[in-house]
């Protein structure tokens, strides 16, 4: 299609550029900026009440009794009243899953601190809370799994007693694995070992899930504002749970302060308001708290024991690793307890072509709140495991760590590339954006300044990190994992209104990624029409085609693709029309700039929509009775998804007295393919830098023995602030991907997949003089100090492996380049103890 | 979280405040209400009564005398980090105000408020123990005076009897010629203090020394003579860069000493052969480890190299030349 081209900006004196590729300013943030967003809270509906959740105190228990006072008993719901409304069940068709039934309130047993017992109405949520405090429950405790290594052992306490075990799920990657073991033998190849952890830790977007539920009884119909990103699923969910038709479910989602994955989930919560207002015949609202959404939004922990081979020349042979997720007590809906596993063995690879690969996942039931995804998912803690093990093997080899990795990067010739586990990279040149970060970051002047030291006596380290980032997967993805949804098409419905302004309808949800701005740059691009005469509609079921949503860095891909395709269908509307009407052929006629532009003159596309619906009596004969409304469906030319990709690359100063870490510098090198918004782009990135940051450095829920969260504020719950996130330094490249519309790739996660490893790496290499390593995020100063002070500390061999169960086996593989391995120390003996604690990660190297 | 209900009485003297805090049995008293406030909401207070004492005219004042200033116990962060009142310690109390929580905290948050909190690792009960400050209680018996390292108990706890409020605190003015020195080191700008090292010493060199932090103990308050550097010599680092340089360390103006008898009432040990010479390699280098242990720290290894370190840099910062 002629029409669809990138401007390059500020090119020549033609009119000022707003298609795709302007750094436009966001249409949306007229009202955000200026506080008149609107969001749940904002939502005012006549007679509406307030409620609040009576939560469970312990991580494990038998509930006995439930007693509440008669006075109140109108007022105060639990479990048994929940009559015909089913639990939450997020099952996959992965073999071997094993399905947790998640209730709506607490069923004879609770399995997590936070988990609703009973639902609370009153007139104001103070009031709501004061009825919370009258009802007294009598627990029985039971033995709680508080750890992930802890569940896998034998005899462990069971989440879910008829299982057996705690085990959602394990899965199993092999790729010609044992081969290494020739290299091995040969004495050509060289490992590390690493066991490192990613804590678990809380979404904080600033506003939290909020819900208000009314019944129209005109309608029969259900309606739900919430607090989404997936308002389409969420009915999906409500209709299964609640036994309604799916129309009798309206969902909308207003103004979203921020989602992050948290928004994707179908909540306990909403059901129980579904529910009520429909007992009670009175709407009803739910905001969460800072603290219930601090006990809600967990995600992020992971456990891996990694083993990294390469030839001692530095070219990688083999990646052996075993991971743990903590999954928590449930499988939350939609993408179920074992979306990050399922995840890790195909992301592990990294950016890097090597022959032999094995990977056994294990996603473990814990008394825990259900581990849900957020912004990168897997991808964050994988990039941390194998990217941090990467350095400590080019610590070991003695060379630089961005040598070793060009030595394995999949090469840009080699595009599009199907790596060991089955992903398939589309485009780009990986080596190149490795160059441009260690440009940009000053590798050699850094190194030159840690020869002469630091006047301060800081130490300072640079540190890099890769990641692809897959964005837009589509059915055959999801197929295979079988979660409740699987996307399709994704479509829009376009249609120009009587005056000739353009509508644009999607069922993807924008909450900070500015599609209110980048899809109408998509279409401007196409019809010309003027930004100010395009309005997009989103967040509201009635309103809007069936979407599973915005996640996954999928909406430019799958909604841009389906507003260009929507508004190309309009456009050739709108040609036979203005043909007509400029007595010109069909053939003679296209769109330029807004104008159908003929032989003999021209008429402004929004004129030619006046023409459809105002002076009918003008249109030709022969014209398409369809008019200028429509739906489009889009589907990428593959969909295993596009692969941006990055670089980040730090830069620190380490305060070895006190265990802080001060960012110098900081460096993105991105490959987003083609950007329809640098601008956007830019902010995304910034923001999941930001995040990525508070994994690295700060953001930690701690649980202790008995299953309690240690956070629940957000004075104990750290978030980086302006003081702790540098200026990030973005450099951008531009490869399009063959297979999207206009050759743009997802983008939406990255900037949170590689600071916590680019930043580790940077302590690590600061600290290497020292012996001492950080495989634990957040990366505290107490952690710090610990390592130091652990330096000379026992290692572990290269090749130890965890067995069934979660205890350390005999070592696998023998590297070669041992001498010989020594045994495991009894420090980390099998059990909770011999783990470690929470901040004691143990690597080892064999030689 | 939302408060459970309370009543709430907003007196214009001090007499009314202490007749509403008489009349209403575990009645609290509201300042900035930067503590209490999320105490209320997360219901780990649920007073029957506020008393809220910002608009008693009393409490907002600010009184010089020849040897000291009473600062009233409403007067906000950040009226102290404005200089809007007058300062006794020659730009000390402004240097600290400056690093309390964020800004928003500091335009409700007030002095009298942080003292009664007793937080531990909270800036203002650091350093007015350093400054040898007295908090001024009233009571229904009548209005008295308490050394600050005898009012705070522990954590979050003081010696304010039931229907007692603080109304102010009194600051000694410092010696011409004396150096301070404060360092706070916490995980993020804004937040409380992991450690805080206080070093107030006078133009003798002799100096007090305040440790605190994130602790179950209240302040540790030590003396020792010194004249540069002794303290950590062998690990001494630079001044922190968040600092800005003309702020580190001044020498204060007109007025005379206030006493320094409150350490040595403390109980605390004297540093150990305190050097009588000055600068240089002359000087015997301390090592904070060994005050802060004989000073009776409590605290893991971590802490302690935390309140080490802050230590030491407080001390480097008020002798930095």
């Amino acid at each position: 299609m002629a029409a669809f081209h990138r401007e390059g900006a500020g090119e020549g004196s033609g009119p000022v550029h707003q298609g795709i590729g302007a750094r436009l300013l966001r249409k949306e943030d007229d009202r955000f900026m200026r506080g008149r967003g609107e969001y749940v809270g904002d939502i005012r509906v006549p007679g509406m009440q307030e409620a609040a959740f009576l939560r469970s105190p312990l991580a494990h228990a038998r509930i006995e009794a439930i007693r509440i006072p008669p006075a109140l008993r109108d007022h105060v719901f639990v479990a048994q009243d929940l009559q015909g409304v089913a639990p939450i069940r997020a099952d996959t068709s992965l073999p071997g899953f094993k399905s947790s039934v998640q209730p709506v309130l607490a069923t004879g047993k609770v399995r997590h601190v936070g988990e609703p017992i009973a639902l609370c109405v009153a007139p104001t949520r103070a009031e709501a809370e004061d009825l919370a405090a009258e009802i007294d429950v009598d627990f029985e405790p039971l033995p709680v799994v508080h750890d992930m290594l802890q569940g896998r052992t034998p005899g462990a306490p069971l989440v879910h007693e008829h299982w057996g075990d705690n085990l959602f799920l394990t899965t199993t990657a092999d790729v010609a694995f044992e081969a290494v073991r020739e290299a091995v033998t040969a004495g050509t190849a060289v490992s590390v070992t690493r066991e490192l952890r990613t804590s678990r830790q809380a979404m904080c977007p600033l506003e939290g899930r909020g819900v208000v539920a009314s019944w129209s009884s005109r309608l029969g119909q259900l309606v739900v504002w919430s607090s989404t990103q997936q308002p389409h699923i969420v009915r999906t969910g409500l209709a299964e749970c609640l036994g309604l038709d799916e129309g009798a479910i309206r969902v909308v989602a207003p103004d979203v302060g921020g989602g992050f994955g948290y928004k994707g989930i179908l909540l306990p919560e909403e059901i129980a308001l579904s529910w009520a207002t429909r007992r009670l015949g009175r709407p009803l609202r739910w905001l969460e708290d800072r603290r219930e959404s601090l006990l809600n939004a967990n995600c992020r922990e992971h456990h891996y024991l990694i083993t990294v081979y390469a030839d001692t020349q530095g070219r990688l042979l083999a990646i052996d690793c075993e991971a743990t997720v903590d999954s928590g007590a449930y499988s939350a809906y939609p993408f179920s307890a074992c979306l990050e596993a399922g995840q890790i063995g195909s992301i592990l690879p990294g950016l890097y072509d090597f022959p032999h690969y094995r990977c056994r996942t294990f996603s473990v039931a814990t008394n825990k709140p259900p581990i849900l995804p957020y912004r990168g998912v897997a991808r964050t803690g994988v990039c941390f495991a194998l990217e941090v093990t990467l350095d400590a093997l080019a610590r070991k080899l003695g060379i630089e760590p961005t040598q070793l990795r060009f030595k394995s990067l999949v090469r840009p010739e080699q595009m599009p590339f199907d790596n060991i586990a089955g992903r398939h990279f589309d485009s780009g040149d990986y080596p190149e954006a490795l160059r441009r970060a260690v440009a940009a970051i000053g590798l050699e002047e850094i190194r030159a300044r840690q020869r002469k030291g630091e006047a301060d006596g800081r130490r300072i380290g640079v540190g890099f990190a890769m990641y692809t980032e897959q964005g837009g997967h589509g059915t055959s993805v999801y197929a295979a994992w079988g979660i409740p949804f699987v996307p399709g098409y994704e479509q829009c419905q376009a249609r120009f209104t009587p005056d000739g302004a353009l509508e644009l309808r999607i069922g993807a949800h924008s909450h900070g990624q500015g599609m209110e701005t980048t899809l109408s740059q998509v279409a401007h691009s196409i019809l010309g029409v003027s930004h100010d005469r395009i309005r997009l509609v989103h967040g509201d079921t009635a309103e809007t085609p069936y979407s599973t949503g915005t996640w996954g860095s999928r909406s430019m891909i799958m909604s841009g693709g389906a507003v260009a395709t929507a508004c190309e269908m309009l456009a050739d509307r709108v040609l036979a029309i203005g043909a007509g009407l400029l007595q010109a052929r069909r053939e003679d006629v296209g769109i330029e700039g807004g104008w159908v532009v003929g032989p003999s003159g021209r008429i402004a596309v929004g004129e030619v929509a006046r023409t459809w619906y105002r002076r009918p009596q003008d249109l030709p004969t022969n014209v398409n009775p369809a008019g200028l409304e429509l739906t489009a469906g889009y589907k990428a030319k593959r969909d295993t998804g596009t692969f941006s990709y990055a670089a980040h690359a730090a830069a620190v100063a380490v305060d070895t007295a006190t265990g802080e870490v001060e960012i110098l510098d900081y460096v993105v090198v991105e490959d987003g393919g083609v950007l329809v918004n640098p601008m956007i782009v830019d902010g995304q990135i910034i923001g999941g830098t930001a995040q990525g940051i508070g994994t690295a450095l700060y953001e930690e829920v701690a649980f202790d023995a008995q299953g309690q969260p240690l956070a629940s504020t957000l004075s104990d719950y750290l978030l980086p602030g302006p003081a702790e996130v540098p200026e990030v330094r973005i450099v951008h490249m531009e490869t399009p991907s063959p297979y999207t519309r206009f050759g743009q790739k997802g983008i939406g996660e990255g900037g949170s997949i590689a600071p916590p490893a680019a930043i580790a790496n940077a302590i690590n290499d600061a600290l290497k003089g020292l012996g001492a390593e950080l495989l634990v995020s957040p990366i505290t100063p107490r952690r710090i100090l610990e390592a130091i002070a652990r330096a000379d500390a026992p290692v572990i061999p290269d090749g130890a492996m965890l067995a069934e169960g979660g205890q350390r086996s005999d070592p696998g593989p023998r590297e070669a380049g041992s001498d010989s391995l020594p045994e495991v120390p009894d420090s980390l003996a099998p059990g909770p103890a011999g783990r470690g604690s929470a901040s004691g990660m143990t690597g080892g190297e064999g030689a | 979280m939302k408060p459970a209900a309370f009543d709430y009485v907003r007196p214009s003297t001090v007499a009314e405040a202490l007749d509403a805090l008489r009349g209403t049995p575990g009645a609290r008293v509201l300042a900035g209400g930067q503590t209490l406030g999320p105490m209320l909401n997360l219901r780990l207070a649920q007073p029957a009564l506020l008393v809220d004492i910002t608009r008693i005219p009393e409490l907002a004042a600010v009184t010089e005398e020849a040897d000291g200033v009473t600062i009233g116990a409403t007067v906000t962060h950040a009226a102290i980090e404005d200089r809007r009142s007058p300062d006794p310690t020659g730009g000390f109390l402004a240097r600290v105000a400056r690093g309390i929580g964020y800004r928003a905290v500091r335009t409700r948050g007030t002095i009298g408020g942080s003292l009664a909190h007793a937080d531990p690792s909270a800036d203002w009960l650091a350093c007015l123990t350093a400054l040898r400050a007295e908090v001024a209680i009233a009571g229904s018996g009548g209005r008295r005076r308490v050394p600050i390292a005898g009012f705070v108990r522990g954590a979050m706890e003081t010696e304010l009897a039931p229907g007692e409020l603080v109304i102010g605190v009194r600051i000694p003015r410092l010696p011409r010629g004396a150096r301070f020195g404060f360092h706070k080191i916490c995980r993020k700008a804004g937040e409380f203090a992991d450690a805080i090292g206080v070093v107030i010493a006078d133009p003798d060199g002799s100096c007090v020394c305040v440790s605190a932090g994130a602790t179950t103990n209240p302040p540790l308050m030590m003396k020792t003579v010194s004249r540069r550097f002794e303290l950590g010599q062998g690990a001494s680092r630079s001044v922190p860069s968040p600092v800005a340089p003309e702020t580190r360390t001044r020498n204060v103006g007109e007025g005379q000493g206030g006493g320094d008898s409150q350490a040595s009432r403390l109980g605390v040990p004297p540093t150990p052969n305190p050097s009588p010479q000055g600068g240089g390699e002359s000087g015997r280098a301390l090592d904070a480890r060994v005050l802060l242990a004989a000073a009776g720290f409590a605290g893991d290894t971590y802490d302690l190299a935390l309140h080490a370190a802050a230590l030491e840099r407080a001390f480097n910062e008020a002798f930095a030349p």
